[in-house]
């Protein structure tokens, strides 16, 4: 008896510091997390912050890195979010409309979904070749923005549907039957009781998926964006480079100013998408006080 | 007469509800509105389904182009060549068209990364699920969150100027490219996939299991390792399965910090050349198109396609089968 005691005793004490210590090591490795993310911020910033100024952001690329700037890439990353948005948000979202208000569950329908579901884990250098071989060069728009675009919007299409659908089916039942039995046909009922309530949700989900868009390389470089480019592009059709393009142009150079060039874009590439995600979550915040 | 000239179609768009009123209150719908409203209707059906359908047109524009230029390639280079060469060397004389060092390439960063990935980011969903006070989970996911949203190409550079210079300091043989670092922070790319998915799944897991195992007088500890973990591991297998996917189809981090030379080696100290990274490389570069060498990227990059289908389809299935177990 008085052995036994002692014996749970024991055990008591060796399972209470079995506990503690996976509490540390728990504790541990979600530092370790956080201090990655924090090392690789701050080391950006120490490279980077001194080429950081008005006229690098206002030149054009060049050769000596103390004359370089991010005009062109900066200016070709935003008309490529635009333009990409301009063809996949339209196509995302009516995916999302159809799959959600009007197709019937059959084996075809979970087909284009377990479809989606697969593009999104496709890699995207592979739609870096689909791009180049159908838009770069058997519709013949070359190395252009608007091949570019097309191929980002291939890229975006999955994520923007999947966030659309559920934007959609965030809208209360009542509404579509409210609307139906008031004699409103079906696409009436979408297009004016249910895509309404649902826009702030999908909008949210569009700016999310850009800022993949805008930090996405390497399909870009397969579809061919130059870095080297001296002028802002004039039409769909013209030549471009983008901001990540532009920065690993720079990496890849042995001479150490073009590193730092790199590290002041990354911080402009970073500052972007930290003002994308804030008007993500300012939106969705916004919606969140609307339907209560 | 007079009622079909009186009634216009109903106003287009003002929005809401109070629209949907004045349909209501337009009855009886003159026939040649409802016509125009069917055909609006029908037109609107078929715009929408063909914007369904270009996700399947995708797939199959993907498998018909990575499949029909491969063709040209294989019919030169033997699929036995390809597959078991250990050399690859399609620019240089003589040719070789062995896939395997890149594909070891790829192996090596893969295993790299998840060697980093899947303990650290099994812990952290573990701690956030099990132990973490709301308030830390709180700060934790958005901060994950973030590190999820960096584009790759800023992951490369902090491997090719930090990760890399800090370990030459201790490992001395360390090439400047290498599969070591590049691996390491691909692992620290993957990490949030990992820890999100795997807390998904470990917060599925019912209480009831958790309490059942406590009334046992099991720990808090035990009940987490032999209850709740075991009970998750499907979807934890997901986590794992997706994170390896993503690794496998990872461009920017080992095209900046792995090197670009197709060595066989399991050596992580040296450099390799992944699937990706070889595709990147030959685009952009001035390889003519139509040549055997400019096909080899889309026979690499048929190859990479049927391995990541391959892990995502792997892991739907694990998927429908903890749903199923949920039920």
């Amino acid at each position: 008896m008085i052995n036994a005691s002692v014996d749970a005793k024991r055990w008591r004490a060796r399972e209470h510091r079995r506990e503690v210590m996976f509490q540390i090591i728990g504790a541990a490795m979600v530092l370790f997390a956080m201090a990655m993310l924090t090392v690789l911020l701050v080391k950006i910033l120490l490279d980077g912050y001194a080429r950081l100024g008005i006229s690098f952001l206002t030149e054009y690329a060049s050769r000596r890195p103390e004359n370089a700037g991010i005009k062109a890439a900066l200016v070709g990353s935003f008309y490529l979010m635009l333009l990409t948005a301009a063809i996949a948000v339209p196509v995302g979202v009516g995916a999302a409309i159809y799959l959600e208000e009007f197709a019937r569950r059959s084996w075809w329908m979970r087909l284009i979904e377990i479809n989606i579901t697969n593009l999104a884990g496709v890699p995207s250098v592979i739609y870096g070749l689909l791009g180049l071989q159908v838009f770069v060069r058997t519709l013949m728009m070359e190395r252009s923005l608007l091949a570019g675009a097309c191929t980002m919007a291939l890229l975006a299409l999955p994520v923007i549907t999947t966030a659309a659908r559920e934007g959609l089916r965030a809208v209360p039942r009542s509404l579509r039957e409210g609307s139906l039995a008031l004699g409103a046909t079906q696409w009436q009922t979408v297009r004016h009781a249910v895509l309404p309530v649902a826009m702030p949700s999908i909008l949210t989900g569009v700016i999310l998926s850009m800022s993949r868009v805008v930090g996405e390389t390497a399909p870009l470089l397969v579809v061919g964006a130059f870095a080297y480019i001296a002028t802002l592009p004039t039409s769909v059709f013209s030549p471009f480079t983008v901001l990540p393009v532009q920065i690993y142009d720079w990496i890849s150079r042995p001479q150490p100013g073009f590193h730092q060039n790199a590290a002041a874009a990354i911080i402009v590439l970073l500052t972007l998408l930290l003002v994308m995600n804030a008007l993500a979550i300012y939106l969705r915040n916004r919606l969140q006080v609307r339907l209560a | 007469m007079a009622n079909r000239v009186s009634l216009q179609p109903s106003p287009p768009h003002k929005g809401g509800v109070v629209e949907m009123k004045q349909v209501a209150v337009q009855t009886p719908i003159p026939a040649q509105n409802r016509r125009r409203v069917r055909i609006e209707e029908r037109i609107a059906r078929l715009l929408l389904f063909l914007c369904a359908m270009l996700g399947i047109g995708t797939t199959f524009a993907i498998v018909f182009i990575l499949v029909s230029e491969s063709l040209g390639f294989f019919k030169n280079v033997s699929l036995v060549e390809f597959l078991t060469g250990t050399r690859w060397a399609p620019l240089f004389r003589p040719q070789a068209f062995g896939v395997l060092p890149l594909v070891v390439g790829t192996l090596l960063t893969t295993i790299i990364a998840l060697l980093v990935a899947a303990p650290v980011g099994l812990i952290v969903a573990v701690y956030l699920c099990e132990y973490a006070s709301p308030r830390v989970r709180r700060t934790i996911k958005p901060t994950l969150e973030v590190l999820a949203g960096i584009p790759t190409v800023v992951y490369g550079y902090f491997a090719l100027t930090f990760v890399t210079p800090l370990l030459q300091r201790f490992i001395p043989g360390l090439e400047g490219f290498n599969a070591l670092s590049a691996g390491l922070v691909m692992g620290i790319m993957i990490l949030p996939t990992v820890a999100s998915l795997s807390e998904d799944a470990l917060y599925a897991v019912p209480n009831s299991l958790r309490y059942a195992s406590l009334a046992l007088g099991a720990t808090r500890l035990q009940t987490t390792w032999g209850v709740v973990v075991p009970a998750a591991m499907s979807g934890i297998s997901v986590s794992f399965l997706l994170g390896i996917s993503r690794a496998v189809g990872e461009t920017m981090i080992v095209a900046i910090a792995a090197g670009q030379q197709p060595n066989f080696t399991f050596n992580p100290l040296r450099a390799v050349e992944t699937m990706t990274t070889y595709i990147v490389q030959i685009a952009m570069g001035d390889v003519p198109h139509g040549t055997l060498e400019y096909s080899t990227i889309f026979a690499v990059g048929l190859l990479l396609f049927v391995i990541t289908l391959g892990l995502n389809l792997i892991s739907e299935a694990f998927r429908a089968r903890y749903k199923e177990a949920k039920l």
